[in-house]
Formats: structure tokens, C-alpha cells, sequence
């Protein structure tokens, strides 16, 4: 379990002031010059040495990304947030965004520093309204006190942060999908190659990032690397807020360190499954859109992204969802496949009319009115999406309902059975 | 150059290639839908997945540049299911409407599933069914076929140049739409049928008219303009029924005007398909022995010096030499190819061409346009300008009418003649950009040659194109760009009134001749002709010059003869028969040979080989078809003092849809005018409520 000097966002229920007296008081913005004149390389490899890995699903290293910045470059190279935080039971960003929003702002001006960006935009998500606002305050308040602009921090470095909102797609949080967005188009994921790093916003070589991975840098350089990296588990280093909800007693926000138990997770900060940890049925582990996990995986898998695809699932955001026996987990996986369905840009095929497919067999299997074949059928055309688009949003779609079918099918034949025996019944 | 393995083969591609391309370099085919070479890569459909190791997912080869060392698979399980599992995407939402639908046949959907699709459908589901669009009179919609490829898209935004289509919603809503219920404006717009891979963009007048097996195809050109498109006529039985584009690089790339595309139910309307004998006022039917002794009689009758050829903007070259070889032996100068008024045509052959070709322009880096709106003119070679001006950013001068958006940046220079000399003194700003080009091309439209110092316009022109580097070692940027298909093919043929004095299409109409022979020619205006002049009409539509008519001998339409056209950059091309003349219509170099035996002065050519040999006697450079024969660059000798006229250029294109006898007969054109008329009438009166 972490330690409470181990936290690094020491304000995540907003006890005390989001706003920069607050901030500095909890160290923030200390010696930011200093990090910034710690140069690039140094920058790149400290993030590099605390084995960061990219907050927002996939789980990238984020020192290798930064990495992969052009070392020089002719006219401007961006940094771009994606606090576009839509992924179904996940809400880590928003709390930073709400109480920590200078931890944000002065991780933009250290991984600036540590790729040489001239620029960087903040891709809020339209829905958070407030989250915004508090993080246009905090960019003003940076700028009053000469953190951000000609010379961030008295280092001599020149860097405008701006924050523009989107109009709430979940498209969007995908991070070519988000520039499109930025400038002004509709958003829908770019091919790639290029890759963003050579030809990002407006053309230019630009790295996405989450707001959590920006966020916990300043600090990671300001206690060490080494410090980072010994938290968690090897290759999975470091602290990672989890965000439960779902039937446990008290679902809450919080911070730990990589590879913990799920069942310490839910039982340690959540007061445990409702009815106790037997009435467990099923959890979602990393955010709507990874396969779920049945109980008896539960009881002993360990919160990190390596151990979470050894049990052909994934860390994703870390929004965890919990289920209890009363669940209809048919129906609950159905729900998530209509959430794609909606959410698809409908730019690839596979994606476009393989999600509307998927979605109309799932709510058949969820009163049993199909035929037994058909979840084999289901199971294909997942595949068939799966792994064959543009962006991830296809693999996205396809996993719960695999994750199902991998878990559940028992539970889907049943449905059938009886759904044909009452069938017979009534003829 | 990378090297890259396709299946066991190696292959070596140029860099910048694609997978997809060098897998075709392969012998390997891959299918597609949203891919298209000439438009950007959307990489959507997933069609052209292929296995690429050391990739844990299949590669969208489209969009996948080619790099050393690359390991290609394309006929491996994974990719097979990739391909099935597509298709069956695609298909479930598609209707199995097959048989009505006018793309089938033709269709890429079709020839894909029947090679690579499922042959069962394991969607039990309802269809999704998608409300058609209204795109104008010429592109019909069956929205529902659609599947999202966005070529449409694509091309008007690239290469027509207009944005006007788009895809509204998202996921299985989206939509290809206009948003706003309204014709489509391009003059290009007629392409996105044949880009659509499916049904769901169709031509409007060719719909459920015919399947296309049952079409007989002739490879013709494009006479609606001078650019001499490559076109190939689909006919059924007698009747022509469509037009579509075919592949020529140098020209066309594969694109097609809509004029060019849509005028031809003009040919069913309107013709001249019996001889006509004015008798008592009126013009009555007679058979050919009556109509040529009537033309005959009256040209026996009258001095050579009072008779009048002039030759309209269809005409073929075989014809002319006809025309050349009969007027020669009646002994008339005058004879006149440029209905229009134009002066060009004397001095050197470069000062009619477009010589820089049209495949120099994506040579060019800087554009001066003097008297032309090639978005009229030659819709297909602007879509080349503004190809240009999308590869390298280039300054775009135009001396003329302001205000008409060509689809490209344009700088306005000024209306006339004037502009024209303050450039060549260097004094405007443009002059700087004009000489820091490395092959500055000057495109001389006919708004500023016909016109009574069209000649004086062609010198100034000239010295401007040699003043500002224009000419050199490999390029000769001095452009004259006609819209008549007809045009080089006279002027190489001299059929101009030349040192012998004759008069030129002004002086004949004035009152200059007794007898005036007109040759398809019916953008002339009649009203002031004196009413003892006798006119003979050989044509084939009852257009301007036909009702004025004394005689009438009925001719052939270019899809109802052999011909040769040379188009502005004097490329002589062969339009073949695809249909008989209607009725007792004949090709018109026929109708001429017979005329000079009622004459008694018989021209001794009687097979299309023997015209065509006199045509390449007479005009060596027009001999092998599809070969430019480069003129030679030298200046006109100086007209003389003949002075300027101040007014404004003005292009001689009002109505685009309308300029040819054809095009005015066809109700499709007309439809297309009407539109584009109200809502410029609209545009005009936008505050009166």
C-alpha cells in the first residue's frame, strides 16, 4: 500500500486551495526553473529512468515518447494534453483537472522543456465545464506569475499554453482523432504513419500526452527518478490513481502505487465489495474498454499493466468497475456495446458497421432470443473488427463483448435455452 | 529506391511508393475502394489490408509507405479474413439491389465480393436505409449503396476545387451529404460518378436507360472544348447513350467536363436529317440530287470573290481539307475559320498553340492568364492549374474579368490592354514574381485575340513571354488557349483569308459576299445580314444559322463520322464513328467531294485515307495522331501601328452550358443553364426579400 509521503497528488479531494497559493504550498512550482535547466536530455532520460508509462490505456513509455521528438526542428512543435477524459467509469483526470490544475500546468512547462516544445494545447473534454474553468484560472494564474509565456520561470525558455475545450466525442480522447479536432475538423483518427512526432498538429512534429502522465512529471524529477521507479512493481513502476465505482461500499478516487491486489484495492479503500467479496461477480478493470474479469481472477490479480494482459485484459485508465452478483452482465456489456455504437466516427468500415452489428446481437442475447450459433457468430465479427482499423476504438468495441463470451458463456446459453424452452411452452 | 519483399518476390519501387503500389509492382492485386491515385489516401475501408512482419495487425497497404527491407504478404489466411470480414461490413448494410442498380456491371463492389467476399449473409438484422440527396440535374443519389469511401468528397475538394460535399454524423449515421439542398457548382462534378465504386452516385440522364453490357463503346474525343478529351461513346442500337472519360495522361488525366459528358442528348435533337431547298419562302425537304444542284446553281452563278466559307467550332479537319481544297478550285479567299473574330492565325505556328502542353503545366511556377477564364474555356486543363498550384505554391496572374473564382488563388492585375503594357514595363508588383519564376507560363485566352487588335493583344503577349523568361532551353511558356475544337485544326490548315485579300468573317457578313457557305458554324450573328445573300447551311442541328438557311445540306455529328480534332496544343486526335448519321445526314467531307462533281470542279479525294493524306501534305505536323509536333518559337512580325482598344478582356464564354449547337439542343444542358441562372439571380438580388 502507499505511503502517504509517497502521493504525489497530495490534494485529490480538494481539501485544501486548487488555486497556485495552495499549489505552492504543496511544492508545486518550487524550483520549476530548475528542472526546465536541466536540458533536454536530462529531462528525456530522468522520465526514461522512472519507467513511466502513459497514463491514458495503452501504457507507453512516456520517456520514450518524448524521445521520439525531433531533436531539431525548423518553427514550431507542440504538446498537446488530451484531458478528453470519456473512457465509461473513469475519472482520475477530472479531479486533477479540478484540485491539482497546476500540477498539470507545470508538468506542460517541464515536458516542454524536456521535448522543446514552443507550444502546447489542453484538449478538455466539453463536458467539463467547471474542470475548465478551474484550469483557465490556473493558466491565468501561471502566467501572472511568469510561469508560462516569453520566459517561463525566469529560464529563458518561451512557452504559451492554451486551453481549448472539445464538444464531447468520445473520438476525440484518440489522440489523432483529437488533433483533427483541434484544428477545427471533425474529428476522426489520422492514419499513421506519419506519426504525430514527425507530422502533428497543423503538420508540425507534436507528442499527446494524458493529463495524469504530464501531470505526476515535476515531481518525478523533483524526488528522483530512482525514487518513482521504486514504487510498484519492475516495469511497472510508480503511483496511479484508480478510480472504483460500481457495487462497493464506498467507490472513491485514489492514488496507489502500481500493482496492488484488486482485492486490497476494493477492500482497503472502498470498503469492499457490497455483500462482501463472495457476492463478487465480475469487474471491469481499466475502464469500459477492456474484457472484464470473473471473480475467480479477481481474487488474486494484481493491479499493473503487465499483470492485467497476462489475464488477457488491461490496466487501461484504471477505472475500475466493480460488479456484484445482482448485475445482469449480459445486459451491462450490451450497454457498453451501444455506447460504441454511438461513439464510432464511422470514417473505417469495420468500425462503422461492426459496431451497429455487434450492439443489435447483444441486446437479442440479453433476453436469449438468438441461436446458439450465434454466439459463435458474435464472437467472429468481434474478430473481425478487431485489430482491422484505423484506431483502437475497433479493438475497444470488440473486447468487452470477447471478454464476455470468454467468461460468461455459460451464462449467454442459458439465456438461449430458456428463451427456446419458453418458446416451445407457449407454441 | 526501397527494396521491399511482395509474397517471395522482390520488388524495387520508386521512394514515395506505397505498399499497395509495390505490391502491384508485384503482379499482385489488391483490392480497393477509397483508394484512388489521383486523390489524397483516406485509408478507410480496410480493403486493401495486407500482412506485413513484424506488424502484429494487418497493414492498410494504401496508406502504408513503402521502406527497405519490408516483408509484404498477401495471400496468407490472415489477410483472407481480413478481406471477407470487410466485405461482409460493407455488405450488410448494402442493398441486394443489384439488378435495378445502374452501376452494376461496373461495379467494384460486385467484382470484389465475387472474388473475395462471402457468398452468404450471416446479417439477420435490418438494412440501415439512408435518405437520397438532391446534387442537381446531373448526379442522381441512391444514398442507401453507399459505403462511405468519400472519393466524392475528395474530388471536389481537390480537384474540382469546390467543398460542397461532406460527411455529416457519425458511426452507422454518417452521411455523405450537400447539407444544404442545392446543385452541385462544379463543372467537374460529373466525375464522381465514375469515381464512385458503387451505385450510389449514378448520372442522372443515363439512369435505367441501359445496362452496360449491352453498350457498344467507341473511343472518341471531347469536342465540347479545344482541350480534346479522351472520351469513349457507349451507344446502344443507334442511339448514343452516355459519354464517359478515357484514360489519357497528357490531357485529360481521366477526367471529363460536364459538357463534354452530359451534351449528348443534344444529338437526338433538333438535327438536320434531309436536305432543305428554300421555295417560296419557306424551307421544304428535298433529296440530295435537288439540294446539291440548288447549292451548286447559285454558286456557279455568283464571282468567286462573292463567295463566303466560314467554318463553325465542330467542324473536323477532314472537312476543312475539303473545304480548303473546293474554295481553292472555285477560286474565293475567303474563307475563315474563326466564327468568333479572332486575329490569330498568321506568322509562326507557336502563336496559336498551347505550346508548353498541357502536361508542361505541372511544370509551370507561375501563372499569368490574359483574357481567359479557364474554368469555362477548358474546365478539365484548369483542374491541371489548380493541380499545380496544390503541388508548389505559385503566384497566379490574371489580366481580364475580375471576380470569377477559378478554384485557385488569383491575383487581379487589371481589365485590358493597358495592364498588359505596364506589365511588360515592369511596372506592377506582379512582374517581380512573373521573372523570379523558373518557367513562367502566359496563357493568351481568346477574350483578348478576338478583337480588331487581337493581333497587337498576340504581339504584346509575345514580348511579354520573352521578357519575362517565358522562352527557353527545354520550355516555351507562351500559351494560346482556344475553346473551339475546331480552331488549330483550321489555322494549321490556313483557312484564314490570307495575302490574297479575301475577308475575314466581319467582312463577309457586312455585306462583303452574295453566297455565304457555312460549315456547322452557328455563333454567328445573322440578324444584320443583307436578305439578298444567299446562305447554304451544311450541319447537323436546326440551331442559330439553319432557320436563315437558303440551303440546307445535313451533316454529321462528331460521334456519327470518322474525324480528326487537334486540340489547343496541337495534338491531332481521331474521333471515331459510333453511330450513323441520322436519316439522310451524311459525313460532311462526302457532302463537299459531291458538291465539287455538281460543280464541275472536282476535288479527287474519295476515301477518308486519300483526305487524309492531302491533311498531311498539307499539314505535316498533324499527320501521326497523338504525336505533338513542338513549333518552333519565333515572334510575330510586328502588325503595325494598329493602336488599342481600351476596353476591358472579355472571356467569350457568357453561359457555360451553352456553347455549341449541341449543347443547345440538349435539355440536359439547358436544365444545367437554368439552374446556374437562378441562382445567380439570386446571388444578384440576395437583399430584395
Amino acid at each position: 500500500m502507499l505511503r502517504d509521503q509517497d502521493r504525489i497528488f497530495t490534494n485529490l479531494y480538494g481539501e485544501q486551495s486548487p488555486w497556485i497559493d495552495g499549489a505552492r504550498a504543496r511544492g508545486d512550482w518550487s524550483n520549476t526553473k530548475d528542472l526546465i535547466l536541466l536540458g533536454r536530455e536530462a529531462i528525456v532520460d530522468g522520465i526514461k529512468k522512472s519507467g513511466l508509462r502513459g497514463r491514458g490505456g495503452a501504457g507507453f513509455p512516456t520517456g520514450m515518447k518524448w524521445s521520439f521528438m525531433p531533436k531539431q526542428s525548423e518553427g514550431p512543435t507542440y504538446l498537446v494534453v488530451n484531458a478528453d477524459e470519456s473512457e465509461p467509469g473513469t475519472c482520475k483526470d477530472r479531479e486533477i483537472l479540478r484540485h491539482e490544475p497546476h500540477k498539470l500546468v507545470e508538468g506542460c512547462v517541464v515536458a516542454a522543456a524536456g521535448m522543446g516544445c514552443t507550444a502546447g494545447y489542453i484538449f478538455i473534454r466539453g463536458e467539463f465545464v467547471r474542470e475548465g474553468q478551474a484550469l483557465e484560472r490556473a493558466v491565468a494564474e501561471a502566467y501572472e506569475a511568469g510561469y508560462l509565456g516569453k520566459d517561463c520561470c525566469g529560464s529563458g525558455m518561451s512557452f504559451d499554453l492554451y486551453v481549448h475545450r472539445g464538444a464531447g466525442a468520445y473520438i476525440c480522447g484518440e489522440e489523432t482523432a483529437l488533433l483533427q479536432a483541434l484544428e477545427g475538423t471533425k474529428g476522426q483518427p489520422r492514419l499513421k504513419p506519419p506519426f504525430p512526432a514527425m507530422v502533428g498538429l497543423y503538420g508540425r512534429p507534436t507528442t499527446i500526452n494524458n493529463v495524469e502522465s504530464i501531470a505526476v512529471t515535476p515531481t518525478i524529477l523533483r524526488r528522483g527518478p530512482e525514487w518513482f521507479a521504486g514504487i510498484g512493481r519492475p516495469n511497472n513502476t510508480g503511483t496511479k490513481i484508480f478510480c472504483i465505482s460500481g457495487h462497493v461500499n464506498r467507490p472513491c478516487t485514489v492514488e496507489e502505487q502500481l500493482g496492488i491486489p484488486l482485492k486490497e484495492l476494493l477492500e482497503k479503500h472502498c470498503g469492499g465489495v457490497r455483500g462482501g467479496w463472495n457476492n463478487l461477480l465480475a469487474v471491469i478493470p481499466g475502464g469500459s474498454s477492456v474484457p472484464l474479469l470473473p471473480k475467480s481472477i479477481c481474487d488474486d490479480v494484481l493491479m499493473d499493466f503487465d499483470s492485467l494482459r497476462a489475464v488477457t485484459s488491461g490496466l487501461g485508465t484504471a477505472g475500475v468497475i466493480v460488479m456484484d452478483k445482482s448485475t445482469d452482465v449480459v445486459k451491462a456489456i450490451a450497454r457498453l456495446s451501444k455506447f460504441y455504437m454511438h461513439e464510432s466516427c464511422g470514417q473505417c468500415t469495420p468500425c462503422r458497421e461492426g459496431t451497429g452489428w455487434l450492439w443489435r446481437m447483444m441486446e437479442r442475447m440479453v433476453k436469449g432470443e438468438c441461436r446458439l450459433e450465434d454466439i459463435d457468430l458474435l464472437q467472429d465479427v468481434t474478430k473481425q473488427i478487431e485489430g482491422h482499423t484505423i484506431c483502437a476504438l475497433g479493438d475497444a468495441a470488440a473486447w468487452p463483448v470477447q471478454g464476455l463470451i470468454r467468461h460468461f458463456r455459460p451464462e449467454l446459453e442459458r439465456r438461449i435455452r430458456e428463451q427456446g424452452e419458453a418458446r416451445r411452452l407457449a407454441a | 529506391m526501397p527494396k521491399l519483399t511482395v509474397d517471395g518476390v522482390e520488388v524495387e519501387v520508386p521512394v514515395g511508393s506505397t505498399v499497395l503500389q509495390a505490391c502491384e509492382a508485384a503482379g499482385r492485386e489488391i483490392p480497393i475502394f477509397c483508394f484512388h491515385p489521383r486523390l489524397n489516401i483516406a485509408g478507410s475501408c480496410r480493403m486493401c489490408l495486407v500482412e506485413m512482419e513484424k506488424s502484429p495487425k494487418p497493414v492498410a497497404s494504401c496508406a502504408m509507405p513503402a521502406a527497405d527491407g519490408m516483408v509484404i504478404k498477401t495471400d496468407t489466411p490472415l489477410v483472407h479474413k481480413a478481406r471477407r470480414g470487410v466485405l461482409e461490413f460493407l455488405l450488410i448494410n448494402h442493398p441486394l439491389d443489384c439488378p435495378i442498380c445502374d452501376q452494376g456491371g461496373e461495379c467494384d463492389l460486385q467484382d470484389i465480393t465475387l472474388f473475395y467476399g462471402p457468398d452468404q449473409s450471416r446479417y439477420t438484422e435490418n438494412k440501415r436505409p439512408v435518405v437520397d440527396k438532391y446534387l442537381g440535374p446531373l448526379v442522381s443519389t441512391h444514398m442507401t449503396r453507399c459505403i462511405h469511401c468519400t472519393r466524392c468528397i475528395r474530388f471536389l475538394d481537390e480537384v474540382a476545387g469546390v467543398e460542397e460535399l461532406g460527411a455529416v454524423q457519425r458511426g452507422e449515421h454518417m452521411e455523405i451529404t450537400n447539407w444544404i439542398e442545392a446543385s452541385l457548382t462544379s463543372e467537374l462534378q460529373g466525375n464522381i460518378i465514375d469515381l464512385c465504386p458503387v451505385g450510389a452516385l449514378n448520372s442522372k440522364p443515363y439512369e435505367y436507360k441501359a445496362r452496360t453490357w449491352e453498350l457498344r463503346k467507341t473511343e472518341s474525343i471531347d469536342v465540347s472544348d479545344a482541350v480534346g478529351s479522351n472520351i469513349r461513346v457507349d451507344a446502344r442500337g443507334n442511339e448514343v447513350m452516355r459519354i464517359v472519360p478515357r484514360l489519357h495522361e497528357g490531357i485529360n488525366e481521366e477526367w471529363l467536363s460536364d459538357k463534354g459528358r452530359f451534351l449528348y442528348d443534344g444529338l437526338k435533337k433538333r438535327r438536320l436529317d434531309r436536305p432543305m431547298v428554300r421555295r417560296d419562302g419557306q424551307l421544304q425537304p428535298a433529296d440530295w440530287r435537288i439540294a446539291l444542284d440548288a447549292a451548286a446553281a447559285r454558286l456557279k452563278g455568283t464571282a468567286p470573290e462573292r463567295i463566303g466559307f466560314v467554318i463553325g467550332d465542330l467542324v473536323d479537319a477532314e472537312t476543312m481539307v475539303l473545304v480548303r481544297e473546293l474554295a481553292a478550285r472555285i477560286g474565293t479567299p475567303n474563307v475563315d475559320c474563326r466564327q468568333d473574330g479572332s486575329r490569330l492565325g498568321y506568322g509562326p505556328r507557336a502563336s496559336w498553340l498551347f505550346n508548353s502542353t498541357i502536361e508542361g503545366i505541372e511544370r509551370a511556377d507561375a501563372f499569368l492568364l490574359v483574357g481567359t477564364n479557364p474554368r469555362h474555356e477548358a474546365a478539365v486543363l484548369n483542374a491541371r492549374i489548380r493541380k499545380r498550384s496544390r503541388q508548389i505554391p505559385m503566384p497566379v496572374g490574371r489580366i481580364g474579368a475580375a471576380g470569377i473564382d477559378l478554384t485557385y488563388e488569383v491575383q487581379d492585375l487589371g481589365a485590358g490592354v493597358q495592364t498588359l503594357s505596364d506589365l511588360l514595363a515592369g511596372g506592377i508588383g506582379f512582374a517581380k514574381e512573373l521573372r523570379a519564376a523558373q518557367n513562367p507560363m502566359v496563357i493568351l485566352g481568346s477574350g483578348a485575340t478576338a478583337r480588331a487588335d487581337g493581333l497587337a493583344v498576340l504581339d504584346l503577349a509575345m514580348r511579354v513571354a520573352d521578357e519575362f523568361g517565358a522562352i527557353s532551353e527545354g520550355w516555351n511558356g507562351f500559351n494560346v488557349l482556344h475553346h473551339a475544337a475546331s480552331r488549330v485544326a483550321g489555322l494549321d490548315l490556313g483557312l484564314v483569308p490570307g495575302q490574297g485579300g479575301g475577308l475575314d468573317v466581319a467582312g463577309m457578313l457586312a455585306g462583303g459576299v452574295d453566297v455565304l457557305f457555312l460549315i456547322g458554324a452557328d455563333e454567328l450573328d445573322l440578324s444584320g445580314l443583307s436578305p439578298d445573300v444567299h446562305v447554304i447551311y451544311q450541319g447537323h442541328h436546326g440551331d442559330r444559322s439553319a432557320p436563315r438557311a437558303d440551303v440546307i445540306l445535313p451533316g454529321a455529328a462528331w460521334t456519327e463520322k470518322h474525324g480528326t480534332y487537334v486540340n489547343t496544343e496541337g495534338r491531332p486526335q481521331r474521333a471515331k464513328l459510333a453511330v450513323m448519321p441520322p436519316g439522310e445526314a451524311r459525313e460532311d467531307w462526302k457532302i463537299l467531294r459531291a458538291l465539287s462533281d455538281v460543280l464541275g470542279v472536282t476535288v479527287k479525294l474519295d476515301t477518308l485515307g486519300a483526305v487524309r493524306a492531302r491533311l498531311a501534305e498539307l499539314a505535316p505536323f498533324l499527320a501521326t495522331p497523338d504525336v505533338i509536333v513542338p513549333a518552333a518559337w519565333e515572334r510575330a512580325a510586328g502588325p503595325g501601328d494598329l493602336g488599342f482598344d481600351r476596353a476591358p478582356f472579355v472571356s467569350p464564354i457568357t453561359e457555360y452550358y451553352q456553347t455549341n449547337a449541341i449543347a443547345r439542343a440538349s435539355g440536359v444542358m439547358a436544365e444545367c443553364t437554368k439552374l446556374r441562372l437562378a441562382e445567380h439571380s439570386i446571388k444578384a438580388t440576395g437583399t430584395h426579400g
